[in-house]
């Protein structure tokens, strides 16, 4: 999966399961005050991210995702090996 | 009636016995956990299916991380995602607080409180998934008054309160509710060791004049844990027959 593929379904998976809006989702965007995920929201997310992209991602990591971009970051990580 | 999947921690006799009876009869799937009575915990399932419930046994000492992980992970495979829990499981190592042990102290904030938290870090993310959760912790009216000999027990149960109020904040923004229960004096194996003395001394102080049953907690599980029950979280339900008030 290429990067613009991951940014794609990334995208779509915050819109269907964190709800958010589409049009705020931009790769520079912060979840926290930007896109407003509470906690428990990052939480969901990591889970998506896991459950869709067959990633596993550690808590170590976890904690440095601050925006879209670096969420695209990881996952291309665990993806590319 | 229901299709839910529910765990109840400590459900080979007494009042997880009870409460896991009640839920099936509810139309939820019971896994019915046990740590060593594994003859008392068939006999629960069979009782379930006997009257046409569904029900699991499985065992695992709910106080250990490795043993909660593979003991929800199994339950998920064979009934589903669980979405009712209720953290019941407990033990009492009674002595004055002088003369307790570490060893004694440790057993039982391990068994009645880490396995609460254990269990629900456990079933939370299929919670979540699911946008529904139903999280019952049996607590104690020791628990809320203290009682002598027992300051590890009532520790570990005052404990679950905090734990279920912290909880229900939490994850409530996502249609999952955390309450307690706290029983009284209940006919169980528990009370039945406190011998006679005892049970004369606590009857004059229970306003209903009887000892409780383990069905009369789990009727309160049972509303908790149902869909009606949806507005209702962080709240410690008393059933002691008016002993505590």
């Amino acid at each position: 999966m290429d990067r613009a593929e991951v940014e794609a379904k990334m995208t779509d998976l915050l819109v269907d399961e964190l709800g958010l809006d589409r049009d705020k989702i931009t790769m520079a965007a912060t979840f926290e005050e930007d896109l407003e995920v509470d906690s428990l929201g990052v939480v969901e997310l990591l889970m998506a991210l896991e459950d869709n992209f067959g990633v596993a991602i550690p808590d170590e990591e976890a904690e440095a995702i601050g925006t879209v971009g670096q969420a695209v970051d990881v996952v291309m990580g665990k993806l590319g090996g | 009636m229901t299709d839910r999947v529910a765990l109840v921690t400590g459900a080979s006799r007494g009042i997880g016995r009870a409460i896991a009876i009640n839920l099936a009869a509810s139309g939820h799937a019971v896994a019915v956990n046990y740590r060593s009575r594994s003859d008392a915990a068939d006999e629960v399932v069979g009782t379930i299916e006997g009257a046409g419930g569904q029900a699991m046994a499985v065992a695992a000492d709910a106080g250990r991380a490795d043993a909660v992980t593979a003991m929800t992970t199994e339950i998920a495979d064979k009934l589903g995602p669980i979405t009712v829990l209720v953290n019941n499981a407990g033990v009492t190592d009674d002595d004055l607080l002088m003369r307790m042990k570490p060893e004694a102290w440790d057993r039982v904030i391990q068994t009645n409180l880490s396995s609460a938290y254990l269990c629900t870090r456990a079933v939370l993310r299929g919670m979540l998934k699911a946008k529904w959760g139903r999280i019952i912790n049996v607590t104690s009216v020791s628990g809320l008054s203290g009682n002598p000999g027992q300051a590890n027990y009532a520790a570990a149960k005052a404990g679950l309160v905090g734990l279920t109020k912290s909880v229900a904040k939490e994850v409530g923004s996502r249609g999952i509710t955390a309450n307690a229960v706290a029983p009284g004096f209940i006919e169980t194996d528990m009370t039945e060791a406190l011998g006679e003395d005892v049970r004369a001394a606590v009857l004059p102080a229970i306003t209903l004049g009887r000892f409780g049953s383990p069905d009369d907690v789990a009727a309160a599980v049972g509303y908790l844990a149902s869909e009606e029950a949806g507005y209702v979280t962080g709240q410690v339900l008393v059933v002691d027959g008016g002993l505590a008030f």
